[in-house]
C-alpha cells in the first residue's frame, strides 16, 4: 500500500518558499513486515540451526589374521580393558586377567572420579604434555597444525596405555560413547573396540558371585 | 482542520526500518538453515565433548532407534536412485522408472526390499505412518542392511558413513551394525552426537 501524499503546507509558512507544493511519497510497510515475520517464524522452525556432532574412530578389521595370540600379546603389555556391563557400570581390569581372583576385575563408574581418574593416572605424562602444548597455543606461541601434529605424536607415543574397550550385550549405545568420550578427555590415542569374549563374561559373573565361580572350578 | 491533520500524521509509525531488520534476519536464516530432515522415529543422540562437525555433504546416514529398527538415508537423490536400482538387481526384483522417482523422494527409508513395491505403491501419508513399523533387517541370515551399504559405496565411494542412534538403543544393535560394517572393511565411520560440555580436570 503506497500513499502518496500531498502536504500544501497547511498554515505553517515556509521560510524561502522556493516550492510551493511538497509532495511526500509514503510506503507503509506494515504488511512487508508481517510477511517477512511469518516467513522468519516458518524458518526458525524448519530448520536446524547448530549441526550434529560427531566422533570419528576406526574399528579394527574383521581381519581373521589377527589370532588370540596378538591379542594376548597386547593384553600382556599391560593394555588397560574396559567392559561395559548392563545398568551402567563399567569394570576394568589392566593386562592378563587373573581368572582365580574375583577382585582383579574392578567396578568402576562413568563419573568424573571413576574410569577417568583411574585412566588419568594411567596417562599422566600424555596428560600433562598435552596440558602444556595448550598453554602454548593460547598464547600463540605454536600455530593450530603443529599443536595438533605434536598431540597425535603424543597420543601414539610409547608408554601411553592401550584401551581396550568391550561392551556387554546389555549396555546401551550411550555407555559407548560414555567411554569414547573418556578416550578423548583423557587424550588416550590408543583404544579399540573389541567383542565381548566369554572370558569377559566369566570374569563379570564371577565378580558378581564374589569369586565362587573360580572357588568351584578349583575344587 | 489543520489540527486534525497533524494528530492523524502523528499515529502512523513508520516500518521501514522495521522491515529492513525483519529482512536481514530472514536473509540470516535463509543462509544459514539446514532444513531438519523428517525421520521415521524419534531419536535422542548421547552427548560427548567431540568437537567435529559432520561433512554436510556425500553423508550415509544411518538411523537406529531404541527398539533396534534402522533406518538409511542418503543426501543425494541420484544415489538413492541407482542403489535402490542395484539393490533390487540383487535380490532380482526391477523397479519401474515410477517406482523409483517415488523412492527417491523419500528422505529416510528403512523398508524391506521385498515390502519395497507394495511400500512404493501407497501415497506419501500413508507411507510416513508404515515406515517406522519397519525397519531394514540386520540379522546375519538377511542382511540387507549389508547390501545396501555396499552398492551405495559401489555407486559413490566417497560417502561418508554416520550412525546416528538413540542412547538407549542396547549395544546389541549397534554391535550387528558395527560388524556389518567390519565385514565390508568399512572401519572408518562417524558416530553422531550432541554438544557436551566437560573437561579433563
Amino acid at each position: 500500500m503506497s500513499e502518496i501524499q500531498t502536504n500544501d503546507g497547511g498554515g505553517k509558512k515556509k521560510k524561502g518558499g522556493s516550492k510551493q507544493k511538497k509532495i511526500s511519497v509514503f510506503v507503509d510497510f506494515t504488511p512487508m513486515v508481517d510477511m517477512n515475520m511469518l516467513l522468519i517464524t516458518f524458518f526458525m522452525l524448519c530448520t536446524s540451526l547448530s549441526k550434529p556432532q560427531t566422533m570419528e574412530i576406526n574399528m579394527p578389521s574383521n581381519d581373521k589374521n589377527i589370532t588370540n595370540e596378538d591379542r594376548d600379546a597386547v593384553k600382556a603389555s599391560q593394555a588397560i580393558t574396559l567392559v561395559l556391563a548392563g545398568g551402567d557400570s563399567i569394570f576394568y581390569y589392566t593386562g592378563q586377567p587373573d581368572y582365580k581372583d574375583f577382585n582383579s576385575l574392578k567396578l568402576s563408574s562413568y563419573k568424573a572420579d571413576g574410569i577417568r581418574a583411574f585412566l588419568l593416572k594411567r596417562n599422566t605424562e600424555a596428560v600433562n604434555k598435552i596440558n602444556d602444548l595448550k598453554e602454548k597455543k593460547l598464547q600463540l606461541k605454536i600455530s593450530q597444525a603443529q599443536f595438533t601434529k605434536q598431540v597425535s605424536e603424543i597420543k601414539g607415543g610409547k608408554g601411553t596405555p592401550v584401551v581396550i574397550i568391550k561392551a556387554a550385550d546389555k549396555a546401551t549405545y550411550k555407555n559407548l560413547i560414555d567411554a569414547l568420550d573418556e578416550m578423548q578427555i583423557c587424550n588416550i590415542g590408543k583404544y579399540v573396540i573389541d567383542k565381548m569374549s566369554p572370558a569377559e563374561a566369566y570374569l563379570m559373573k564371577n565378580y558378581r558371585m564374589k569369586g565362587q565361580l573360580s572357588q568351584a572350578s578349583a575344587k | 482542520m489543520s489540527k486534525v491533520k497533524v494528530a492523524r500524521k502523528s499515529t502512523r509509525i513508520d516500518m521501514t526500518a522495521m522491515s529492513d531488520v525483519t529482512v536481514l534476519l530472514l536473509t540470516f536464516f535463509m543462509l544459514t538453515s539446514t532444513f531438519v530432515k523428517k525421520e521415521p522415529v524419534q531419536v535422542t543422540t548421547p552427548a560427548s565433548v567431540s568437537e567435529i562437525k559432520i561433512p554436510e555433504t556425500n553423508i550415509l546416514s544411518i538411523l537406529i532407534d531404541p527398539k533396534g529398527k534402522v533406518f538409511m538415508s542418503m543426501d543425494k537423490q541420484s544415489d538413492l536412485m541407482n542403489s535402490l536400482d542395484s539393490v533390487g538387481n540383487h535380490y532380482g526384483i526391477t523397479f519401474t522408472e515410477q517406482e523409483k522417482n517415488k523412492f527417491k523422494l523419500a528422505s529416510t527409508f528403512g523398508i524391506p526390499i521385498k515390502s519395497m513395491k507394495t511400500y512404493l505403491a501407497l501415497k506419501a501419508e500413508e507411507q510416513d505412518k508404515v515406515l517406522a513399523n519397519y525397519g531394514i533387517p540386520t540379522d546375519s541370515i538377511n542382511n540387507e542392511f549389508k547390501v545396501w551399504i555396499q552398492k551405495a559405496k559401489k555407486i559413490n565411494p566417497d560417502l561418508r558413513i554416520a550412525i546416528k542412534a538413540d542412547q538407549n538403543t542396547p549395544y546389541k544393535v549397534i554391535k550387528d551394525v558395527m560388524s556389518s560394517l567390519q565385514d565390508l572393511r568399512e572401519n572408518r565411520y562417524n558416530l553422531i552426537t550432541a554438544l557436551k560440555n566437560e573437561t579433563a580436570k
